[in-house]
């Protein structure tokens, strides 16, 4: 046999494992037992598809655990090695071989939901994957016999399965967007499924995709962490408070103290989506406010309503707010920029800023008083920056004046002493020496 | 006729009132204390006048930068708390709620620059007019002792408002000094008070700033002082080669007056910079955010940083970065007995390897200096 890779060299030992059924019952120590393993000296002797499986298992990460082809596939690798593939993949010795596509997920589930089983090599991994899959749309349709929707191996691939918090993995959250892609924006694929394929083309210029995509801040939602991952579906029009909620926490709590909760859920209206979109949720505008040409509120209420009334309020509210912060905010920077000490303005603009995100937040329970409140208190604190900015001004006048007045005085001190210099060697009579040249 | 005199009296307030009770004081005091010799040598006591006068100003102009950092100094520490709790918030308190403490931390940070600038050409036109000949040999290794310990006052000064860049640069140029062989961790320990930059450095590095380098300083200078008074300003071989005759001038009043108009322009120019350009105090130092970008010594010891931070990791078997230190440990002490090496100047003969050196030192400072800055 000639090795293509040294490095399948070093780890067949580790893949050189014993029987099939059940399936990984004899792996639980592989490097203990002979290395024998006849899959993978024969599969890289075959044509590259049945090669390749072999290759992908260098950096998978069942390899790395110890796992074989066997532990997966069952068969018995050790019977092989005489030259016939036949009695390593006998069925009698649990041979599986390629499990068929709707088996995939019970294929990964007889380990991924067994807790005792996965506690040796990751006690923190759930395994609750498969159950939440039976409850996803996938599942659901795999289960009625539809074949294109995506199992495991779809989204996890399968031999040269990563971990998900290893960056090149398919599943890791910069990625996830494009590996839903794969399925979701293939309008051919999709065609038979009645629902949009530009979630991610919308999601991309969303403010998530930007944070995720662009800054790499894997704090930011992809997909699955508003749909789920395994338990995959879109959320129904009552719980799309509480997806979002998951990350605006207080968004969601003021909402549902809100008059629009109970108005909405009347209505169908998907909560917070009703005024933010969804994939495409773009980074929220003041203007969305009030009775602008930007408003949503317009959307649902017309002129002469009281809620027309609430929404101009608002808006005032919130821009006098932001008005205020900017103008204490370039007055300082005037400040500072000309070397003035401003710290405490600054504490002052930060604090201001603070009640504008908490006014920006109570507008989602609609309270005009509430919001009131806090507009007032951020403005009463603008105004002090602003007020220290103006005084941090007058000090740099102040300053100004005094080096004014201290440059004159110096100067007619220098000119004084020059005429005193002046007058002095006039009286002189300067000595003189002789270097005897 | 007594009208007239009782005028005149009050036309001329106090002139001779004060002459002779000025007299009668000194009188008073010379009875008391034997220093008629001293105030006749004084008086007698004459500066050369030639086309390199200018550069006798120097001394006095450093010495007067000097003046202006102790009164600062002193002023500021009425408000300084030296902990690391406490320092950037008292420094800050200063800046913003004292009157006219941003004035005197401002004068204070950019007169502890003008000093050393004011030394270094001090001690470059020195060198160049080869003054460290005998007999002014240890007249110049006090001074440059003197440069050396400024610099000191630099390093340990710029930690104290313990902002984010003194922290990370005090951290850096003490980690330095942890590559001198044998002593070097030693020393560093020594210098922090512990393995890292910590309140107990802040400590270390106020008693070094305003106890240790002050009491020695003031000692050299004394000896500095002491000794140019007694031997005079050095007449350059190249004058004294050239030139048949020289004027002597009074050293009081005529070149303590032009000193004194030189410290007034300088005093001016000094205020205007402060006031113009406050020095910034920035963030407080955090120990565990990150090292910003940026990270740089004082302008001083920028040309040793960058020549250090451009020299290859090994240099054959040794670290490239020690051999850059004890490189510059041999410069410095070649520098301190540059009058004993160079004999051929006291002997009165112009020896050009001298200029050479220094020409080539200037132009390695001015190079290395912009380098860093780019």
């Amino acid at each position: 046999m000639r090795w293509k890779h040294p490095f399948l060299m070093m780890i067949v030992p580790a893949m050189l494992l014993g029987v099939a059924n059940p399936i990984r019952s004899q792996s639980q120590n592989p490097v203990s037992q002979e290395p024998r393993n006849s899959c993978v000296s024969c599969h890289l002797e075959e044509e590259e598809e049945l090669a390749e499986p072999v290759k992908a298992m260098e950096n998978d990460i069942h390899t790395k655990n110890g796992l074989s082809c066997a532990d997966c596939h069952g068969g018995d690798p050790t019977a092989g090695l005489d030259g016939d593939p036949d009695a390593a993949m006998d069925p009698t010795k649990g041979y599986i071989g390629v499990p068929d596509r709707t088996e995939i997920p019970q294929f990964c589930g007889r380990c991924h939901s067994d807790p005792e089983y996965m506690r040796q090599y990751n006690p923190r991994l759930p395994t609750d994957q498969l159950d939440r899959y039976k409850t996803s749309i996938h599942g659901k349709r795999l289960a009625g016999g539809d074949e294109k929707v995506a199992t495991c191996v779809d989204c996890h691939g399968t031999h040269g399965i990563l971990k998900a918090n290893d960056s090149r993995s398919p599943v890791y959250a910069t990625n996830v967007p494009q590996t839903c892609a794969r399925c979701h924006a293939d309008e051919e694929y999709m065609a038979d499924y009645d629902i949009p394929t530009d979630q991610v083309e919308e999601y991309e210029k969303s403010v998530h995709g930007q944070a995720l995509l662009k800054r790499g801040d894997t704090a930011a939602p992809a997909c699955n962490d508003c749909h789920g991952n395994h338990g995959a579906a879109p959320p129904a029009v009552p719980s799309v408070v509480y997806v979002c909620g998951q990350c605006h926490v207080n968004n969601s709590e003021m909402f549902q103290e809100s008059p629009h909760k109970d108005a909405f859920a009347e209505e169908d209206l998907p909560e917070c989506e009703t005024c933010h979109g969804n994939h495409g949720i773009e980074h929220p505008k003041d203007e969305m406010l009030g009775v602008g040409p930007e408003s949503i509120c317009l959307e649902c209420h017309d002129e002469g309503e009281k809620a027309y009334e609430v929404a101009a309020k608002m808006y005032v509210d919130i821009d006098s707010l932001k008005t205020a912060i900017f103008r204490a905010d370039s007055l300082v920077k005037v400040a500072e920029t000309a070397g003035m000490e401003v710290v405490d303005a600054k504490f002052s603009i930060s604090d201001a800023r603070q009640f504008l995100i908490k006014s920006r937040t109570i507008i989602h329970k609609l309270s005009v008083e509430e919001l009131e409140k806090l507009s007032k208190e951020g403005m009463k604190k603008a105004m002090e920056a602003y007020a220290m900015g103006i005084a941090a001004l007058e000090e740099l006048q102040f300053r100004r004046k005094g080096l004014a007045i201290s440059t004159i005085f110096i100067i007619i001190l220098a000119i004084g002493l020059y005429f005193k210099i002046r007058e002095v060697d006039k009286k002189t009579q300067f000595q003189e020496l002789d270097l005897g040249n | 006729m007594v009208e007239r005199e009782q005028t005149t009296q009050i036309h001329r307030p106090g002139s001779r009132d004060s002459k002779e009770a000025s007299g009668r004081i000194t009188n008073w005091l010379l009875e008391r204390y034997k220093v008629q010799g001293i105030l006749d040598f004084m008086q007698h006591k004459t500066v050369p006048m030639h086309r390199h006068t200018i550069w006798y100003y120097l001394g006095g102009m450093t010495l007067f930068f000097f003046i202006v950092q102790v009164i600062t100094g002193m002023l500021l520490l009425f408000y300084y708390k030296p902990t690391a709790e406490t320092a950037f918030e008292s420094v800050q308190f200063l800046m913003t709620k004292v009157r006219f403490g941003w004035l005197i931390r401002s004068i204070h940070s950019w007169s502890a620059n003008l000093m050393i600038a004011a030394a270094f050409i001090h001690l470059f036109s020195v060198f160049f007019l080869r003054a460290y000949r005998k007999p002014r040999e240890l007249t110049w290794v006090s001074g440059v002792l003197m440069l050396f310990l400024a610099m000191g006052f630099g390093f340990s000064g710029y930690l104290l408002p313990w902002n984010e860049l003194a922290y990370f640069a005090t951290k850096v140029g003490t980690e330095i000094v942890r590559d001198i062989p044998l002593i070097g961790h030693t020393i560093m320990k020594l210098l922090r008070g512990g393995e890292d930059v910590t309140g107990a450095t802040l400590n270390r590095f106020f008693a070094i700033h305003v106890a240790i380098l002050p009491a020695t300083f003031i000692l050299l200078l004394g000896f500095h002082l002491f000794a140019v008074q007694l031997q005079g300003m050095s007449i350059p071989i190249s004058v004294e080669k050239t030139q048949k005759k020289i004027k002597l001038m009074p050293f009081f009043p005529n070149f303590l007056l032009r000193d004194l108009l030189g410290w007034t322009i300088a005093l001016g120019c000094l205020a205007a910079i402060a006031a113009l350009f406050p020095w910034e105090l920035g963030k407080k130092a955090d120990p565990f955010a990150p090292t910003p970008m940026g990270i740089r010594p004082e302008w001083y010891f920028l040309f040793m940083f960058q020549t250090l931070k451009i020299l290859p990791a090994k240099i054959g078997f040794i670290e490239g970065e020690l051999i850059g230190i004890l490189g510059f440990g041999l410069i410095g002490i070649l520098v301190i007995f540059v009058p004993f090496i160079d004999k051929a100047s006291s002997r009165g003969e112009l020896n050009r390897w001298v200029t050479i050196f220094g020409l080539i030192a200037i132009g390695y400072i001015l190079f290395m200096t912009g380098l860093a800055y780019m």
